[in-house]
């Protein structure tokens, strides 16, 4: 019974989290509508590039969705991407579903496509806000083994409602690109232990970060979505204002390098949760428990 | 036979001997390493028309092999076949036709 969404591609994620045999794609496959860009590369493209888009129900409420595909060009958002993204969001403003749904696994742009990626994924942000604005909540799922990184990490913190499973990982830069950077020292990529306990779904539902935490399993993605199809939240200064509260509140509560301790246990510490030391080990079950206890804002 | 800068591609076509009913488009697979998309598509005519477009330049030899094997098993004719390919191996291309076939309407007979 079990299915693993992690394991499933983006279009069994489709098959098997909406009402079944209820999605409509547009501008499936068929219609061949490619990356201009990937052939001049020498890279093979995809019929849908990357991205299945379209509307279903989810428990008989009409829904828009979109999910991504990790394994072909890691989920990386370009040209013809974005534009299915934003076009599935700007007709969402004009047919008013109930919701949007990101299926979200990409490691941000597409860097074979440069400056095209990058503004598709600034006109995706910008749908996204507008769709909000209208009241209309946009729910993000993120469970692929690629992650949510890049810019596509900032649209879904741009969303209304992020559901994650504890093998999701979720950030701004990826564990590569920080290594990279900022040398071994500072972040080893290769440790997966650290990553996950700086990017993975835990980290992110305990800190606030994400506002569903879930088994790796498809039916529980389906019923968190379910449960988010009220979850619009209107985006005013207030909103904003304790956005920034809580951001601010993370970095005081930060605690100073040590060599003795992580900063995420550390974190987690100080945020009141008992057994900071055990998280990476419990299931998601517990870890719901370790919340509740503690009262971690939102 | 190929563009410029890399990507080769690759034109078969096969005599169909049963001719498939005219069928919504079938997708299996991804594009990703090692890995390909293999697209089923009605066709007008006998035929049956395969285009490959893939990064591992030189394997034609091979590619018509296998896909004479495959047509040998399945001699479907009207039927379009258009292959994304990331460099996948012969058993990776010759899995991915028959599930492709295995999702076509009326398949198990």
């Amino acid at each position: 019974m079990n299915l693993s969404y992690a394991e499933c591609t983006a279009r069994e994620r489709l098959a098997h989290l909406l009402d079944a045999g209820s999605f409509h794609e547009w501008l499936p496959p068929a219609e061949r509508v490619t990356s201009p860009h990937l052939a001049q590369l020498g890279v093979p493209g995809a019929f849908d590039d990357g991205v299945a888009i379209g509307r279903a129900t989810l428990a008989g409420r009409t829904v828009f969705v979109a999910a991504q595909e990790g394994v072909f060009m890691g989920g990386g958002v370009g040209e013809v991407h974005g534009a299915k993204l934003v076009g599935l969001l700007q007709r969402a403003l004009r047919d008013r579903p109930a919701a949007v749904l990101l299926l979200a696994e990409s490691g941000g742009v597409r860097l074979h496509e440069a400056n095209a990626g990058l503004i598709a994924v600034s006109e995706v942000m910008r749908a996204v806000l507008d769709v909000r604005a209208a009241g209309i909540p946009v729910i993000t799922l993120i469970g692929g083994a690629n992650g949510c990184f890049g810019g596509m990490g900032i649209v879904a913190r741009c969303t209304d409602h992020i559901v994650m499973s504890d093998s999701g990982r979720l950030a701004m830069s990826g564990p590569e690109v920080i290594e990279a950077s900022f040398g071994v020292e500072e972040f080893d990529s290769r440790d997966r232990a650290l990553v996950w306990r700086t990017t993975g779904g835990k980290h992110r539902w305990l800190t606030g970060d994400c506002d569903a935490l879930v088994e790796d399993d498809v039916q529980a993605f389906r019923a968190a979505a379910i449960a988010a199809l009220g979850a619009a939240k209107a985006v005013t200064p207030a909103l904003l204002e304790a956005e920034h509260a809580l951001l601010s509140a993370r970095l005081r509560e930060m605690p100073p390098p040590s060599d003795d301790s992580d900063d995420a246990t550390a974190l987690w510490q100080r945020l009141g949760i008992a057994d900071a030391q055990r998280i990476p080990d419990m299931d998601v079950a517990a870890v719901h428990a370790l919340r509740a206890a503690a009262e971690v804002p939102r | 036979m190929s563009n410029s800068a890399g990507l080769e591609i690759l034109d078969f076509s096969f005599p169909g001997r049963r001719i498939a009913d005219a069928f919504p488009p079938v997708l299996v697979g991804v594009v990703g390493s090692g890995n390909l998309e293999v697209m089923l598509e009605s066709a007008a005519g006998d035929d049956c028309s395969v285009r490959i477009e893939t990064s591992a330049r030189g394997f034609g030899p091979i590619w018509r092999a296998v896909l004479a094997d495959f047509h040998e098993r399945h001699p479907l004719g009207g039927i379009r076949i258009s292959i994304n390919d990331m460099g996948a191996t012969p058993a990776v291309v010759s899995l991915r036709l028959g599930q492709a076939v295995a999702e076509l309407p009326g398949a198990s007979s």
